[in-house]
């Protein structure tokens, strides 16, 4: 059942060093106000997932939280690449780091094997890729039916899956609207879930149809207003694209990154950092 | 095949760019009605600018999960608002992937890459060795699905040798294999719901297609004012031309204006703070 925490309590109490960490959002959502509590209680030796690791995780694995990162898709979106990321990967700075890559539709079925409970997500995928060449993990089924030969992955099961969305009504059910992403999946994956959301409101007033996640379904929910900027909670804020440009010369440097990140996450209070 | 030949309008655009020509020529192979899986960057910009010109009815999808978008602005990421707030509906990443794009629902998957080969294969993923890269590139995302599961694919890439390699360094996204063959001798219910690959390649210099036999990379249409010894020279390959290749047809005004209004539109969206709501 949703505990209201704070966000420092959410995180000290659900993610822990050497955890499996998912924190998803696809563009829209991006939970990084909880990523930055993560980096300031300095965990280590995380496997984090994410289809697409952007500026987060790029921040996570320059500050030395990350030991693995399984992923379909690490960039810039529509700036170029993550240079954290990528000293990580070429230079083993500040400490190696071990990848798994897949596409985004295994991850997608990933995602939704691991909700539902299942060993391996199924799809007819990878096709004349060398992706299965370097990932041990991207295996083949024959289908007993047709004998079809099928891409097989396994399923996405996180220690802990951190999201961000709108709001929490005060019984602690959850409201995602806009880009949904991978969202419910990554949290119905996960031994232990963590929301921040962004108001809670009397009633969340939603749709029959709209993505809820009923408050049994999630471990804490912490109230964080801004906490998915510099992306953006629709409804709420847009994404702050001039940062996302932005950051291709701060990363690039690793001093610079450095004193940023000192500036603008781990000299600050909870929830109002960049 | 799309049609190159309609009226684009009837003025043809007195100066434009190489790059403005790629984004025009790309747009007209874009036919009316297509639905069309957008990859970001170029392709979005091509695919935009055919709905906004010769075909209002094309429905763009993004891998976000925006179905049947109308952007006013192009995206900078593949998941911005405006591609959620003009959108018919949006879905889950995984239904967008499982039902839209596996279930056969895609026309034209239209993509980007780093590099392509003679084959047509795309990398995307890095330079050199997988475990001691010499350039890390952002990876597969959608695209390895979307090159096979799209019904054809075309793909636009600036002309260069870095980028036409004669054999890419790891294949991310299918063309036609590293033998042409790859698509060939499927399981049949694979061949029945695995598409035709790439059909056209769109740069700044020509178009190319995979020859209907060896499926390698020919050119078939040079754009004005551009030279043979020029796409050689640009090709990692020993390149092949058509008999007879074609003359691209210019842009037109409309088009040229459009597209740069397009763009001038982008670029003051994306350059200030949009604290406003994004709903």
């Amino acid at each position: 059942m949703a505990e209201f925490l704070s966000l420092h309590e959410a995180i000290a109490r659900h993610v822990h060093d050497g955890d499996t960490v998912a924190l998803e959002g696809f563009t829209h959502l991006i939970p990084f106000a909880a990523g930055h509590e993560i980096i300031r209680q300095k965990r280590q030796n995380l496997t984090l997932i994410r289809m697409t690791p952007d500026l987060l995780y790029d921040q996570m694995i320059g500050m030395g939280c990350a030991s693995k990162l399984i992923f379909s898709w690490g960039g810039n979106p529509g700036v170029g690449s993550l240079h954290r990321l990528r000293d990580a990967v070429e230079k083993h700075y500040p400490a190696p780091l071990e990848i798994l890559e897949h596409s985004h539709a295994a991850m997608a079925c990933a995602w939704e094997a691991g909700a539902a409970g299942l060993p391996l997500a199924v799809l007819r995928g990878y096709l004349g890729s060398d992706l299965p060449r370097v990932n041990q993990d991207i295996r083949h089924i024959d289908c007993p039916f047709t004998g079809e030969r099928l891409a097989a992955i396994p399923a996405n099961r996180p220690d802990v899956t951190v999201i961000h969305a709108q709001k929490a009504d005060r019984a602690g059910n959850v409201l995602i609207e806009g880009i949904i992403g991978v969202q419910k999946e990554a949290v119905l994956a996960a031994r232990r879930s963590v929301v921040t959301v962004e108001e809670v409101v009397d009633s969340l007033e939603a749709h029959p149809n709209a993505c809820v996640l009923p408050a049994w379904a999630i471990s804490a929910i912490a109230v964080a207003p801004g906490g998915a900027a510099p992306s953006y909670t629709h409804g709420y804020y847009g994404r702050r694209n001039d940062f996302y440009k932005q950051w291709d010369a701060i990363a690039r440097d690793r001093d610079t990154f450095r004193q940023w990140m000192e500036d603008n996450v781990m000299t600050v209070e909870e929830g109002v950092s960049a | 095949m799309s049609d190159m030949s309609p009226d684009h309008g009837n003025t043809t655009a007195h100066d434009y760019t190489a790059t403005e020509m790629m984004t025009v020529t790309a747009s007209r192979a874009l036919t009316n009605g297509t639905t069309c899986f957008v990859g970001i960057g170029l392709p979005s910009e091509a695919a935009n600018l055919a709905r906004l010109t010769h075909a209002p009815d094309t429905v763009l999808i993004y891998e976000s999960g925006t179905l049947q978008t109308r952007p006013d602005v192009l995206p900078l990421s593949i998941g911005d608002g405006e591609l959620c707030d003009t959108a018919l509906s949006t879905v889950s990443v995984p239904e967008m992937f499982r039902y839209w794009l596996q279930g056969g629902r895609v026309d034209v998957g239209f993509l980007g890459t780093a590099q392509i080969d003679r084959y047509a294969n795309l990398n995307t993923t890095l330079i050199g060795d997988y475990r001691e890269p010499k350039v890390r590139l952002p990876g597969g995302g959608g695209a390895p699905e979307i090159a096979t599961n799209s019904r054809e694919v075309f793909v636009m890439i600036k002309h260069s040798p870095r980028a036409f390699v004669e054999e890419v360094d790891f294949i991310t996204s299918l063309g036609f294999g590293r033998d042409g063959r790859a698509r060939d001798d499927l399981h049949p219910e694979t061949a029945r719901h695995i598409g035709r690959g790439p059909t056209l390649v769109i740069t700044d210099l020509c178009l190319m297609r995979p020859d209907p036999d060896t499926h390698e990379l020919v050119v078939t249409s040079i754009h004005p004012g551009v030279t043979r010894e020029q796409i050689v020279d640009a090709t990692g390959w020993p390149v092949r031309f058509v008999e007879s290749p074609e003359a691209t047809p210019e842009p037109s005004e409309h088009e040229v204006s459009t597209l740069r209004e397009l763009k001038a539109r982008t670029e003051r969206h994306h350059s200030g703070h949009h604290e406003e709501k994004s709903a």
